[in-house]
């Protein structure tokens, strides 16, 4: 019988060490890219389907397009109208969901072994010769334009769409994936046409495909699916290219103001977004920044989280991330915040910033459990079919070498404190904007004293 | 499917289900206290979250916070609170189970010497936050309370949602945490479940030796309640909102009881997805709706079936209702037709398969487990529960349809924009929620 001594805590046993499962990689005639990996145990298979671009690959004049697209694909096919397309995938059972981010846009099937055949094939249907008929896009884009409107109830929407517009002002990350009311009543039928043929071409896409199959049997189903998809005869678009190939202006040096308010008349909460422009996913120092971060604001028990939530009691949460894209991505911390304490939690907030790459440098005490946390657990991160396929697409998004994920415990480790020094250098308070979404009359005053200046009074709409 | 366990119970008469699951790394501890708001007194709501929180501060013997040695150590973790039990979770790396057993143990053992007037206050306040965070800041975020309020009786323990009222927090006192631990949080009234990469044998001895010593406590009564007759209703609620949305609620079935996975299959055919009967009538076609959703929420002592809509631009809560009437009547007329049933047949069978892809977590395995343990007293329930579903006709879907929905009564509340009452069903009585 174990004897338990409730005097000192159990240290821990070691870690196994994480292997990450042999992929295979193929491409098809067309230049789709295909990995596969081999995970038994539970009878599923996950399908992810990649495409390498984004709302970042929007016209400047028509936000929102790439989200449309996007949106437009399950609304049929071929003889197929959108009701056809989900009746059939539910009857699997099958789950199919779209997300669009600034870079990517993913497709993910999840389904069992043995409809993966037909739920893939009608995913190709979609993907490859979608309808876009204008009925559909009539629908679709009002359903898009309702939503928008709604997120202006929502205070952390709202203030996402502020923030990226502060600090990228036209830059193509100053726009969230929805886009604009103006660019979504731009938009026509032929432009989700246009987008589609120039953007969704097999040599823009990888498809993921991971589960409870051999190797060849997942190739086998994704060949069977996107074998006859081929490129259209036109060339793309060389804005989309330019996209495509990371070539983009840089983003603003400084954010369009250091403070901005929207109002939020009788707001029980303000909803904070503290941040500047960062570092792009290629950054040398990646992994001292995810240290970094989960010292700074990215566990419970980090500085920002300790403070303002355990100790102040001004939130039921905060958080910082560093967000690493194609170009600079945000650095951001996030909180909502009791109206009354607005001012002082964002002068607590700035007051971290300012110390960690300061006079209260990351100590060796929080190092340790620091890397240990984004280490020890990491082979949770892979559990599921899907989250490999996860992991995997990310590495293919960005080009990352293939060992990228078996090398980053040994990464992490490498981190010293003189690395986290250096890496909080990137946190640069002059460049640093506050975005605040609540009762402007109430605290107003408040803000005045953060030495911030007058805060910019914005609408969703600017 | 299968998800084979042992299950043992201690001396104290906590049990302990175990669940071997080797192909990944990691352990999943998961607790279950079988307390929840349901146990909560009028005019002290929101305690059984509230003590929730504090089982993170601290305990007798690690008084430095729940979070700091577990994340070190790999660990995920988290907890939650409902109307009828709070769970609790780690998931960690192998050779940290010792550690979160340790940590799970004295807390439930060794909680209250550890707890202060200082911790008690700032959770309280952290609590007050989540509840504008997640209620009064966001839209829509009262109508829940509106619909428990009129759906159950003064005295009725689903009267109130679990984040309860501001007033009420305020109002507890410390003594009122120490009577609760006492009387909630102990071996007899919790369910203990292990899974992932362990050994039976030694996760078991293992969680003898830091539970098995542990006193049980008294034990605990199922709730009284009086039996929840619904009463016709129509309110509206003003809220910050662009467009107007209707909330159609009945009483139904609890979880496990006859009609219960009908009704499942009920909200499945009306509002699962774009091949949905609403979705495709309201949305699809004539586009008087942004979104439609039917969901039977199955709890202990009974469940709340609900439809909910949103209005597209230009239409009014009335002209939803009555095209969610007519599907509503059409479903409890003749049932889903067989491809529908088929349909919400694959998809249940298919959701318990996704659902065992994990070991840990809210929903996964280990979460399961207890669910089934606490419940039915049968943690092996998972083929019975999909059995409800497979023997479900068009018939019995009606059936439960009409027993449930079109011969009872319900609660209908509309929230408006500000001002815009024309928006509302006809004859809503306003109220107003804080």
């Amino acid at each position: 019988m174990t004897v338990i001594d409730r005097s000192r805590l159990p240290t821990p046993g070691p870690d196994p060490a994480f292997r990450f499962p042999v992929v295979s990689r193929r491409t098809l005639p067309s230049g789709l890219r295909v990995r596969t990996v081999e995970h038994r145990g539970v009878p599923v298979v996950s399908f992810l389907l990649l495409l390498s671009s984004g709302s970042a690959a929007d016209p400047a004049r028509l936000p929102g397009l790439a989200a449309l697209t996007a949106d437009m694909l399950d609304e049929g096919s071929g003889p197929l109208s959108a009701l056809d397309i989900e009746d059939a995938l539910s009857s699997m059972g099958a789950q199919l969901e779209t997300e669009v981010g600034s870079d990517a846009t993913v497709l993910s099937l999840l389904t069992l072994p043995r409809f993966a055949d037909r739920a893939l094939g009608l995913v190709a249907d979609i993907v490859a010769r979608p309808r876009l008929s204008v009925e559909d896009f009539d629908r679709v884009r009002d359903l898009r334009l309702n939503r928008l409107r709604q997120l202006r109830d929502l205070a952390p929407a709202v203030a996402d769409l502020v923030f990226a517009r502060v600090l990228y002002a036209d830059h193509p990350y100053g726009r969230l994936p929805i886009g604009t009311t103006g660019g979504l009543e731009g938009a026509s039928a032929a432009d989700v046409a246009g987008f589609h043929r120039d953007v969704w071409r097999p040599s823009h896409v990888t498809i993921v495909a991971v589960g409870d199959v051999s190797h060849d049997g997942l190739f086998g189903a994704v060949e069977r699916a996107f074998g006859w998809w081929t490129a259209p005869a036109s060339g793309a678009d060389p804005a989309v290219t330019a996209v495509l190939n990371g070539v983009s202006a840089p983003a603003p040096a400084l954010p369009s103001t250091p403070l901005a308010v929207v109002d939020r008349p009788g707001a029980a909460q303000s909803e904070l977004r503290i941040g500047q422009v960062a570092v792009p996913r290629e950054t040398p120092d990646y992994y001292a920044l995810l240290v970094l971060n989960t010292i700074l604001g990215g566990q419970f028990v980090s500085r920002l989280n300790m403070n303002l939530r355990e100790d102040k009691g001004y939130t039921y949460g905060v958080r910082s991330g560093f967000e690493f894209r194609r170009a600079p991505g945000p650095f951001s911390v996030q909180a909502a915040v009791q109206t009354a304490v607005t001012a002082e939690a964002i002068r607590e907030v700035l007051n971290e910033l300012g110390a960690i790459r300061g006079p209260r440098p990351a100590t060796p005490a929080e190092l340790e459990p620091a890397k240990s946390a984004l280490t020890r657990g990491y082979a949770r991160s892979f559990e599921t079919a899907g989250q490999i396929g996860r992991g995997l697409a990310q590495l293919a998004l960005y080009e990352l070498p293939d060992d990228t994920l078996e090398r980053f415990v040994p990464s992490i480790h490498a981190v010293d404190i003189a690395a986290v020094t250096a890496a909080a250098e990137r946190l640069d308070l002059s460049r640093m904007t506050v975005t605040v979404v609540g009762d402007r009359e109430r605290i107003e005053p408040g803000l005045a004293g953060l030495g911030l200046g007058a805060p910019a009074v914005l609408g969703i709409d600017d | 499917m299968d998800v084979p366990y042992t299950k043992h119970t201690l001396g104290n008469g906590l049990p302990v289900l175990i669940h071997e699951d080797r192909r990944c790394p990691i352990v999943a501890v998961n607790l279950w206290y079988h307390v929840g708001s349901k146990n909560e007194q009028p005019g002290r709501t929101g305690f059984a979250h509230l003590f929730e929180h504090l089982m993170f501060e601290g305990s007798e013997h690690y008084d430095h916070g729940y979070f700091q040695p577990l994340q070190q150590a790999g660990a995920v973790l988290n907890g939650s609170t409902n109307s009828d039990r709070t769970n609790y979770w780690e998931v960690v790396p192998p050779g940290a189970l010792e550690l979160a057993l340790w940590m799970e143990s004295d807390r439930m053992g060794h909680l209250l010497p550890a707890l202060t007037e200082e911790k008690f206050r700032n959770q309280r306040d952290v609590v007050l936050n989540e509840r504008r965070q997640n209620y009064e800041n966001r839209p829509y975020g009262m109508a829940g309370m509106a619909i428990v309020d009129a759906l159950y009786p003064p005295d009725h323990p689903y009267h109130w949602l679990t984040i309860g009222s501001p007033d009420d927090l305020r109002a507890a006192s410390l003594d009122e945490v120490r009577a609760f631990f006492a009387r909630y949080y102990h071996p007899g009234n919790a369910s203990l479940a292990i899974a992932g990469d362990v050994d039976s044998d030694a996760a078991l001895a293992l969680a003898d030796a830091y539970f098995g010593q542990l006193p049980p406590g008294p034990p605990v009564c199922p709730v009284a309640h009086p039996v929840a007759t619904a009463r016709e209703a129509r309110l509206v609620l003003e809220d910050k909102v662009e467009l107007p949305r209707l909330y159609l609620n009945w009483l139904s079935p609890a979880i496990f009881a006859p009609g219960d996975s009908d009704l499942d299959l009920a909200a499945d055919v009306l509002g699962d997805g774009k091949s949905s009967r609403l979705y495709r009538t309201m949305v699809y076609e004539r586009r008087i709706a942004t979104d439609v959703t039917a969901v039977q929420q199955s709890r202990e002592l009974g469940g709340l079936f609900q439809l909910i809509a949103t209005a597209a631009p230009g239409h009014g809560l009335a002209e939803l209702e009555a095209a969610m009437n007519a599907e509503l009547a059409q479903v409890a007329q003749s049932g889903p037709t067989a491809a529908e049933l088929e349909r919400g047949l694959a998809q249940a069978e298919a959701q318990f398969i996704y659902r065992i892809q994990v070991v840990g977590g809210f929903g996964g395995k280990s979460d399961q487990l207890n669910q089934y343990n606490v419940f039915v007293g049968d943690p092996g329930y998972f083929h019975r529960d999909l059995l409800r579903y497979r023997e479900a006709t068009p018939a019995s879907v009606a059936e439960a349809g009409r027993r449930a929905l079109t011969d009872a009564p319900r609660v209908a509340v509309s929230v408006v924009p500000r001002g815009r009452f024309d928006l509302a069903l006809p004859d809503s009585t306003t109220v107003v929620y804080s």
